[in-house]
C-alpha cells in the first residue's frame, strides 16, 4: 500500500481494469477487528478447531483472506500457524467448522483437488524430489498435462506438444528464482536455499489463484531475498492472491498488504502492517517490546538499557539489575522486564 | 571337472525360461518399488496368483489359452486392489506387512486340503500347459541344441520380457512416470501439486503386479506343473535380490540382475558338484553344496552392496544422496 488513489476507494464495483499493484481501496469492511469482514475474500474460514489430545492447535472463529493481495500470517512458535495451512488445505482435517474457497466448500475434499482448485502451498519442512531433476521437478508442478494420464502416457505424440510449453515456462520461472544454472542437476544436490526456492518456483508451476508460502525466506540469503520479494509482490499483479507465513517482520512490514495474527491457535489481531505492528497485543504476544532493538551490536544493547531505565517495571537501572552486555561473570537469573 | 560343460550350463541358464520369469518379476519390483516406492514383498503371491489363475481356468473350465491368460491378469490385477484399498492410503512399511502376508494367505489357500479338487492341494496342478504348445509354430526338430518345446516357450518368455521392458520405458519416461517417481520421493509434495497420489499407486501397484501373474504363468509352463511349494517368501527374497543386483530404477537392471543371479547359482553348483566328485572337497556332500550356493549367492549380494550400491546399472549419482 504504497501509493494512495483516492479516485479508487469506495468505486468496488469497478472490478475491472484495476492494477491490483496499486488498488488501495480498504481491504476490510469497516473496523479491523479480528475476524472482520472482507470487502473481496478468496477464502472464508468459520469456527475451525483442531485439538491434537487436549490442546487446541487452531480454534479459529472467522477469518477471511483477501482477494489479490498479500496477507502475512505472524504468530509465535507453536500459534498453529501450519496447522491452520493444513486443514485449509486438506492436509489435516479439522475437528469442526466449515471453510470455503471462492465459494466452494472445502470440507472433506482431498488436498490434490484442492490444490487442483488454484489453492497451492509450500512447506515450512522444504519438500522436493530429491532423486528429479530441478527441471523434471518444475515439470511435475505442471498442470493439465496430459501425458499423466495412463491411456496416454505410451504416445509421446499425445504429450510433446505441452511438454514443450510446461519446460518453457519452467525456464522462466527458474531464471527468476536464479536456479536456471542448477537445472539439470538433482534436486537433492541443492542447498537448504535453494530448495526453498525451488519449492516455491515449483508451485507456481500450477498457475496457482492462492499461494500458501509456509515461511518461504528461511534460509535464503538477504540479495535474493530481496529479489524474491518484488518477486511476491509482482505475482499480485499476475492476479494471484498470497499468504504466507514468515518470521522475518522486515519481509512482512515490505510486502504485505494485510496481517494476521495468530496466537495459541486463535486470531488476536488483523489490520494493516502498520498499524498490527502497534498493537498492544501483538506485542505481547508475539514482538515483545523491543522487537526494534539489534541485540546483535553494542549500540544497541545500549539503546535497550537506556529504554528500561526509564521503564518503571523494568529491573535496569535499580539495585537488582544483571549484566546485559558483559556476560563476564555469572549473574543472578534476571526477571524478565516488561511483559 | 568338464568346464566346457560348467560353462555351457551356466550359458543355458542365460536364456532359460525361469530365468525370463525371474527378469519379468523383477522388472515388476522395479515398477512397485524403483519406481514408485511401494515396498511389495509378496510378488510371489502375484506369481502364484497368476500360474494358479491360468492353471485352474485351464483344468477346470476348460478355458482356451487366451481366454486363461485373461482370466490370470484380471485376477492378478483383482489381488493388487485388494491389496492396494486398505494400505495405499498408509505409509510404504504398511503395504509391505500386508503383501508379505497377503503372499503366503494365497500359498496356503491353494494347499488346503478342503480345495484339493480344485487347486490339487500341495502337490499341486499339472497337464494344463497343452493350450499352449498346442500353438507352436515351430515343427519338431532341433533349434540350438532344444526341441520345439523348449525352443517355443523361450521364443516367447523372453519376447514377453522384451515387449514388457520396452512398454515400462516407454511409461517410465512419460509425465507419468515423472509423477510415479516424484511419489518416490515424497507423496505429500505430489499432492500438494493436485496429482491424485493415491491413484497413481494404484495403477503402479497393479501394473507391478499384471508382471507378476506375466512371471509366474511363463514361471510354471515349462515345468508343465504348479506347485505351492514354488511360491514361498524366499522366491520373493530372490527376485528383490535380481533386482537389488541390477539396479533399482531402471528397465534392464532387473533383467540383467535375473541373469546374473542364474548365473552364479549354476556356475558355483556346478563347480561345487564338480570338486566333491574329483575328490577335491572332500568335507561338503552334494546336497550340502546345492544349499551352499544359495549362501554364496547372499555373499555376492553384500559384496555388491558395499562396492556397488546402486547395482549393475543404477545410477551412482543417485546414491550420492541417499
Amino acid at each position: 500500500m504504497s501509493e494512495t488513489n483516492d479516485n479508487n476507494i469506495g468505486n468496488t464495483e469497478n472490478t475491472e481494469n484495476i492494477d491490483y499493484m496499486t488498488d488501495s481501496r480498504p481491504i476490510a469492511v469497516g473496523e479491523n477487528t479480528p475476524g472482520c469482514k472482507k470487502r473481496d475474500p478468496i477464502v472464508v474460514a468459520e469456527d475451525v478447531t483442531r485439538s491434537f489430545g487436549g490442546i487446541n492447535a487452531v480454534d479459529v472463529e472467522y477469518l477471511e483472506i483477501p482477494r489479490h493481495k498479500i496477507t502475512a500470517l505472524i504468530g509465535p512458535n507453536g500459534a498453529g500457524k501450519t496447522t491452520l495451512f493444513n486443514l485449509l488445505t486438506g492436509f489435516d482435517t479439522p475437528n469442526t467448522g466449515k471453510w470455503q474457497f471462492e465459494g466452494n466448500s472445502l470440507a472433506g475434499v482431498s488436498s490434490y483437488k484442492v490444490a487442483r482448485m488454484g489453492m497451492v502451498r509450500t512447506f515450512q519442512l522444504t519438500k522436493v524430489m530429491g532423486k528429479l531433476t530441478v527441471m523434471e521437478n518444475m515439470r511435475l508442478g505442471a498442470a493439465d498435462q496430459p501425458g499423466e494420464r495412463l491411456s496416454k502416457a505410451l504416445f509421446k505424440g499425445m504429450w510433446g506438444g505441452r511438454e514443450k510449453e510446461i519446460t518453457a515456462q519452467a525456464n522462466i520461472l527458474l531464471e527468476k528464482f536464479k536456479l536456471d544454472a542448477k537445472k539439470d542437476d538433482y534436486a537433492a544436490s541443492l542447498s537448504g536455499g535453494q530448495r526453498k526456492l525451488l519449492e516455491m518456483a515449483r508451485s507456481l508451476m500450477v498457475r496457482p489463484k492462492l499461494v500458501m508460502l509456509d515461511e518461504p525466506m528461511a534460509g535464503v540469503n538477504p540479495a535474493l531475498t530481496q529479489s524474491l520479494l518484488d518477486h511476491i509482490k509482482n505475482l499480485k499483479a499476475e492476479g494471484m492472491t498470497v499468504l504466507f507465513v514468515e518470521h522475518d517482520m522486515n519481509m512482512v512490514r515490505h510486502i504485505a498488504d494485510w496481517v494476521v495474527v495468530m496466537a495459541e491457535g486463535k486470531v488476536v489481531a488483523e489490520g494493516p502492517p502498520g498499524e498490527v505492528m502497534k498493537n498492544p497485543a501483538v506485542i505481547d504476544a508475539y514482538l515483545g517490546a523491543h522487537h526494534d532493538v539489534d541485540l546483535g551490536d553494542a549500540e544497541g544493547i545500549k539503546e535497550l538499557e537506556a529504554e528500561l531505565e526509564a521503564d518503571d517495571e523494568s529491573v535496569v537501572g535499580t539495585e537488582d539489575a544483571g549484566i546485559l552486555s558483559e556476560i563476564t561473570e555469572p549473574t543472578e537469573p534476571r526477571k524478565e522486564e516488561g511483559k | 571337472m568338464d568346464f566346457g560343460f560348467i560353462f555351457s550350463s551356466a550359458l543355458g541358464e542365460l536364456f532359460s525360461p525361469t530365468t525370463a520369469a525371474y527378469a519379468l518379476a523383477a522388472l515388476g519390483l522395479a515398477v512397485h518399488f524403483g519406481y514408485s516406492g511401494l515396498l511389495n514383498f509378496g510378488q510371489a503371491g502375484f506369481m502364484a496368483v497368476g500360474a494358479y489363475g491360468f492353471a485352474i481356468s485351464t483344468l477346470t473350465f476348460n478355458a482356451p489359452f487366451f481366454v486363461a491368460l485373461l482370466i490370470s491378469v484380471v485376477c492378478s490385477v483383482i489381488f493388487a486392489f485388494i491389496l492396494g484399498i486398505p494400505t495405499l492410503r498408509l505409509r510404504a512399511d504398511y503395504l509391505a506387512i500386508v503383501t508379505i502376508a497377503a503372499a503366503e494367505i494365497v500359498r496356503y489357500v491353494v494347499t488346503t486340503n478342503q480345495l484339493t479338487k480344485v487347486t490339487g492341494s500341495a502337490n499341486g496342478l499339472a497337464a494344463f500347459e497343452n493350450t499352449f504348445y498346442a500353438m507352436n509354430p515351430f515343427p519338431e526338430g532341433s533349434y540350438m541344441g532344444m526341441n520345439n518345446r523348449d525352443f517355443f516357450i523361450r521364443v516367447v518368455g523372453w519376447g514377453l520380457v522384451i515387449v514388457c521392458c520396452v512398454l515400462v520405458w516407454l511409461l517410465m519416461r512419460s509425465p507419468w512416470g515423472r509423477v510415479l517417481k516424484g511419489i518416490r520421493e515424497d507423496e505429500n509434495a505430489v499432492r500438494s501439486l493436485g496429482k491424485n497420489v493415491y491413484s497413481y499407486k494404484m495403477q503402479a501397484l497393479v501394473i507391478g503386479g499384471i508382471l507378476g501373474a506375466l512371471a509366474g504363468m511363463i514361471f510354471t509352463l515349462p515345468r508343465g506343473a504348479v506347485q505351492p511349494s514354488n511360491y514361498g517368501t524366499e522366491l520373493t527374497f530372490f527376485l528383490w535380490t535380481c533386482l537389488l543386483l541390477g539396479g533399482m530404477a531402471t528397465v534392464l537392471g532387473p533383467v540383467i540382475g535375473a541373469m546374473i543371479f542364474w548365473v552364479v547359482l549354476s556356475l558355483t553348483q556346478s563347480l561345487l558338484y564338480g570338486l566333491i566328485e574329483s575328490g577335491a572337497v572332500t568335507w561338503l556332500t552334494t546336497v550340502q553344496a546345492g544349499q551352499l550356493r544359495y549362501i554364496l549367492v547372499g555373499v555376492a549380494l553384500m559384496l555388491l552392496m558395499i562396492f556397488r550400491p546402486q547395482g549393475v546399472f543404477g545410477n551412482k549419482k543417485e546414491l550420492a544422496f541417499a
